[in-house]
C-alpha cells in the first residue's frame, strides 16, 4: 500500500509541553488534510513544515500518525 | 418563561494562593455573593458549582454538595457542571433556565478552580483532557498548540499578523492593572508582548493566559422579585448554550467557532439586540487569537477583521466596544471553573457602576462569551439595565 499523503492545513512547534512529552520539544504538529479524504492531527519529523506544503506519513506510533515533507 | 435576575455577585481576588484550598475559595466567593444581594443559605432553592478539574487538580470529587454544605446551604439540589473552561457560563446557563422557567427562585452559581498546586507540565496535561485525547492529544497537542494551530491558519487566511495578537495582550494587561482583583496587574508594551519566550508558534507566553487560583459566585432571582435582594438588579435578557466536536480535526474551518456563533445568535434573538447594540463585553481571551475571533463570531467585526479592529484600539475601554475591561483572563486571571461566572461578576460592577478606575460610560448593555476547549461548549449571555 502508498503512504498516506497530503497537504498541511495548519501547524504550530510546541516548546511548552504536557507532562508526557517534556522530553520531546520542541516538536512539530500539524493538521494535515489527507488525499484520501479527511483531517488527522500528527506529529511532524525532519525539516520543518508551513501550511500548504506536501508531506507524507512515515510511521505511525501508538495510533499516532508521524509526517515528513515530500521534497 | 419569565424574566431572570442578578441580584448578587462575589469573587475572591484571582491569583496563585498557596494556602488556600479549593473550598475555602469556593466558600469566600459564595458568602460574599449572598452578602452582596442580602440573602441567607436558607434562602437558596438550588445549588450549581461550575467546575472543571477539581477532581485531577485536588482529588476530591463530589463537589458540589461538598461546597454547599460549607456555604450553609442545606438540603436543596447541588449539582456541578463541567464543560472544560466554560463549566462555570453553563452552570450559570442551567441555573437561569430553572430560574426561568420556575422550578426555583433563589439560585446560587458558584464557579471554582484550584490550580497553583501541580507543577506547569501536570498543569498542562490536566488542561489538555479538555481536547480529544484519543487523537490530537495523544499526538503531543496542548491548549496553547490547539490555538497556535488555529492563529497560523487565521493569519494564512486573513492576514493578521503577530503584532494584532500582542495588541491584544498589551490592553488586557492595561486594564487588569487597573482591577485590584487581577492576578497580574503589570502594564506591559508591544515590544515586550512580542518578545515573550515562545510556548507554541506563533504564540508566546504573553499570548496565553494565567493560570490561577480563584472563585467567582452570582445569586439569580425571578425579575419580580430582584427588588427584594438588590437595589441594582441586572436582568439576564438573553442567554444561549451551544455544542460542537472536541477535536479540532473535526471541523471545517478552525478560524471561527459555530458553537460562538449559533449561541450568539440564540442570544441576541432573546434579548431582541444585535451586535452593534452591545456596549462593553467580557470576552475568553484564554490565547489572544480567542479574542480576536470572538470579536468576529460575535458580529461586532466582519469575518478575518478581528485583528487589525484590536490593533487600532476599538476594543480598549476608549474604543468602540470596550472588550475585557477587568484584564480578561490574561491578566485578571484564568482559574478555568470560575471564569464564566467571572466574567457575569465583571459586567455586572461596570453595569451598576461599580468599576472603579476602569469605568466605561455606556455601561446599560453588556454581553459575557465563555469558551470551553478550543470551541466544544459556547455560552453567551446578555445583560442589562434597561
Amino acid at each position: 500500500m502508498n503512504p498516506a499523503t497530503g497537504t498541511v492545513y495548519t501547524e504550530t512547534v510546541i516548546y511548552s509541553a504536557p507532562e508526557a512529552f517534556v522530553n520531546d520539544v520542541p516538536y512539530q504538529t500539524a493538521i494535515v488534510s489527507l488525499d484520501g479524504g479527511g483531517w488527522v492531527t500528527g506529529r511532524v519529523l525532519g525539516e520543518r513544515v508551513s501550511i500548504d506544503d506536501r508531506v507524507e506519513q512515515v510511521e505511525t506510533r501508538d495510533g499516532v500518525p508521524y509526517f515528513r515533507k515530500i521534497a | 418563561m419569565r424574566p431572570v435576575a442578578v441580584v448578587g455577585i462575589g469573587k475572591t481576588p484571582f491569583g496563585a494562593f498557596a494556602g488556600r484550598d479549593l473550598r475555602s475559595l469556593a466558600v469566600e466567593a459564595g458568602e460574599k455573593c449572598l452578602e452582596n444581594g442580602h440573602a441567607r443559605p436558607s434562602q437558596v432553592e438550588v445549588f450549581f458549582l461550575g467546575n472543571f478539574a477539581g477532581p485531577s487538580f485536588m482529588g476530591q470529587n463530589h463537589l458540589a454538595p461538598y461546597i454547599s454544605t460549607a456555604l450553609g446551604i442545606q438540603g436543596v439540589p447541588a449539582s456541578r457542571v463541567e464543560a472544560a473552561c466554560a463549566s462555570s457560563g453553563s452552570a450559570f446557563f442551567h441555573a437561569w433556565a430553572e430560574v426561568a422557567a420556575g422550578v426555583y427562585d433563589l439560585a446560587l452559581v458558584v464557579g471554582v478552580e484550584k490550580m497553583t498546586s501541580q507543577p506547569t507540565p501536570r498543569v498542562t496535561e490536566i488542561l489538555a483532557s479538555a481536547g480529544d485525547c484519543a487523537g490530537e492529544i495523544k499526538a503531543g497537542s496542548t491548549f496553547a498548540s490547539l490555538f497556535a494551530m488555529i492563529a497560523r491558519r487565521h493569519m494564512h487566511q486573513y492576514g493578521t499578523r503577530k503584532e494584532h495578537l500582542s495588541a491584544v495582550a498589551v490592553k488586557n494587561h492595561a486594564n487588569g492593572a487597573l482591577n485590584p482583583d487581577a492576578h497580574m496587574r503589570k502594564p506591559i508594551t508591544l515590544e515586550q508582548a512580542l518578545a515573550g519566550k515562545p510556548i507554541a508558534d506563533p504564540l508566546n507566553l504573553y499570548d496565553c493566559s494565567l493560570v490561577s487560583d480563584g472563585a467567582a459566585a452570582v445569586l439569580l432571582a425571578p425579575g419580580e422579585r430582584a427588588a427584594e435582594f438588590s437595589e441594582k438588579p441586572v436582568r439576564v435578557l438573553g442567554i444561549a448554550q451551544a455544542s460542537d466536536y472536541l477535536a479540532l480535526d473535526q471541523k471545517e474551518d478552525i478560524t471561527t467557532f459555530p458553537a460562538v456563533r449559533r449561541a450568539a445568535e440564540k442570544a441576541y434573538g432573546m434579548a431582541g439586540v444585535g451586535p452593534q447594540d452591545i456596549q462593553l463585553a467580557e470576552l475568553h481571551d484564554c490565547f489572544t487569537i480567542a479574542e480576536v475571533i470572538a470579536t468576529e463570531d460575535l458580529g461586532f467585526v466582519p469575518r478575518g477583521e478581528g485583528g487589525p479592529f484590536a490593533f487600532e484600539g476599538h476594543t480598549s475601554r476608549g474604543g468602540r466596544i470596550p472588550v475585557n475591561t477587568s484584564g480578561g483572563l490574561k491578566s485578571k486571571g484564568h482559574p478555568v471553573g470560575a471564569t464564566g461566572v467571572a466574567q457575569i461578576c465583571d459586567l455586572v460592577l461596570q453595569m451598576r457602576c461599580e468599576a472603579g478606575e476602569r469605568q466605561v460610560p455606556r455601561h446599560s448593555l453588556g454581553l459575557a462569551q465563555n469558551l470551553g476547549g478550543s470551541g466544544a461548549t459556547c455560552v453567551v449571555t446578555i445583560l442589562g439595565t434597561v
